[in-house]
């Protein structure tokens, strides 16, 4: 029987929740890096025993952390002897855990308005490559992606991504990051990016040029412009691997989808209570079913009327039912953040999130009910999930 | 002999209990112990120091013989109860928090 692993980044730790096909019974393994904020966790498609972690501090900054049993025993990547050694037998400088710019960095929008230089602070996501265990891309903030080929031993910039009108993106409120990295299975030069409060990205030769796709997008409170190129505060975009045109997305107000690989969104919030929120995803086996979790709004982070409602639309958005059946309906006041939502490919479609309240909530059944794994976790960064056969 | 504590979550990283040991060949300053520890420990390059400009990171504080050597140039040759190995030299997060 398959089973699945969940895997969840928090404020201090990680764990890793494991469960058969049926995803009753949960073992609850952690915390991983007890004290660190781990951002998030993703396993390797090509390889689902190898797992990546994005372990940080502001005390002791950046750690990228490896499993290469399942996430059993954990190393940082590049600090084994063998891997410091050069070629003349003396040792190199240690490259590990290094995340530099590339070039003059140049600066970008400060909150009051000036321009402020581009400082590395932590890595938000990380995204293995489809095919290859060692190749996996980093989103960092301030906003860059940066790619190792190795392993997590060394990795680069491309930072062909600031030159699509850097100087003009602004950090939202929780930071100016790359928090979103979708990779297109159907052509490996493309690859989708979103930064918060700068928008989302495309590139078609493999990152080394990138061009905004925001076209669609409104930002009129936030933005003079209601029309800017950069500058909307995208919170998460989803694509279901059968159909890497469609894009759905959750920005800080609206909900949106393109059918053209972002050249151009529509709103698809509907009926939805709010259409502010974070995380957005789309159901493993039905490409046009999607989930949100509305939140209140910009100024108050938890569900309204304190009930923890997941919305499903079937239809690709506009309209949209609340699932709640399994999840409290009153005096619930978490949020749920932009990386903390995910399916498993089973069947039925199990569905996965994470609160900032500690919980994370499963559902067997495509979200039409949903349980508890656990209850009383640090506040959830992250959740990913690996079906395993 | 030079003793070295570290903080919490660096001797988790770099799997050590207690205090770590080394013997440097030349003067001792914070400079160059930091250096001793980034090379029996490749995991801490970057968590003491940046990994470019090699500037001490802001939460962390070094401390000897009752006295902060935080602030002082990092080539600064500290006292020789350091360096007999009669005291230790501290690398301590700030507290910050509430």
């Amino acid at each position: 029987m398959s089973t699945v692993r969940v895997l969840v980044g928090t404020r201090k730790g990680a764990f890793i929740l494991t469960a058969d096909g049926k995803r009753k019974n949960w073992d609850v393994s952690g915390p991983h890096f007890g004290g660190w904020e781990i951002y998030h966790l993703k396993g390797s498609p090509s390889d689902p025993n190898r797992i990546y972690a994005s372990q940080s501090s502001g005390w002791f900054g950046q750690i990228i952390q490896r499993s290469d049993d399942g996430g059993k025993t954990w190393n940082p990547p590049g600090t084994k002897p063998e891997d410091l050694m050069g070629a003349d037998g003396f040792p190199k400088a240690g490259v590990s855990n290094m995340f530099v710019y590339e070039g003059e960095v140049g600066t970008h929008k400060w909150y009051d308005g000036t321009q402020h230089p581009w400082e590395f602070k932590r890595i938000w996501h990380l995204e293995p490559s489809t095919t290859d265990p060692d190749t996996v891309y980093a989103g960092a903030e301030d906003a860059a992606i940066f790619k190792t080929t190795d392993g997590g031993k060394s990795w680069k910039e491309l930072s062909g991504l600031r030159s699509a009108k850097g100087s003009l993106w602004q950090p939202g409120a929780g930071g100016m990051a790359v928090h979103t990295i979708l990779l297109d299975p159907k052509n490996a030069k493309r690859m989708y990016i979103a930064i918060s409060a700068a928008g989302a990205f495309r590139t078609d030769d493999g990152g080394k040029s990138w061009k905004p796709i925001n076209r669609g997008l409104k930002s009129q409170y936030e933005l003079p412009d209601p029309d800017a190129e950069v500058g909307h505060c995208v919170h998460r975009i989803a694509l279901h691997p059968s159909r890497p045109d469609v894009l759905f997305m959750q920005k800080h107000w609206d909900v949106l989808r393109t059918d053209n690989a972002g050249d151009q969104w529509t709103d698809v919030g509907g009926n939805l209570p709010t259409d502010f929120g974070f995380p957005i995803d789309v159901h493993a086996h039905e490409p046009e079913t999607i989930y949100v979790v509305p939140i209140t709004s910009d100024s108050l982070h938890y569900p309204p009327e304190g009930k923890l409602r997941v919305y499903r639309s079937k239809s690709g958005g506009n309209d949209w039912e609340p699932l709640t059946k399994g999840l409290p309906q009153k005096d619930c006041y978490v949020n749920v953040l932009r990386d903390s939502m995910c399916v498993d490919s089973l069947e039925p479609c199990g569905v996965y999130f994470g609160t900032t309240g500690g919980q994370v909530y499963g559902s067997a059944d495509g979200g039409d009910s949903w349980n508890p794994i656990v209850r009383d976790l640090p506040a959830v960064l992250s959740v990913e999930v690996q079906t395993l056969p | 002999m030079i003793r070295v504590l570290l903080p919490f979550h660096l001797r988790n990283l770099a799997r050590v209990d207690g205090e770590v040991q080394l013997e440097l060949a030349g003067p001792v300053t914070p400079a160059a112990i930091v250096d001793a520890i980034e090379a029996r420990y490749p995991v801490l390059r970057g968590t003491i120091r940046d990994h470019v400009t090699k500037k001490r990171r802001p939460m962390l504080r070094f401390f000897a013989c009752e006295e902060d050597w935080s602030l002082e140039p990092p080539d600064t040759v500290l006292p020789e109860a350091v360096a007999t190995g009669k005291e230790p030299f501290m690398i301590i997060g700030a507290i910050a928090g509430g």
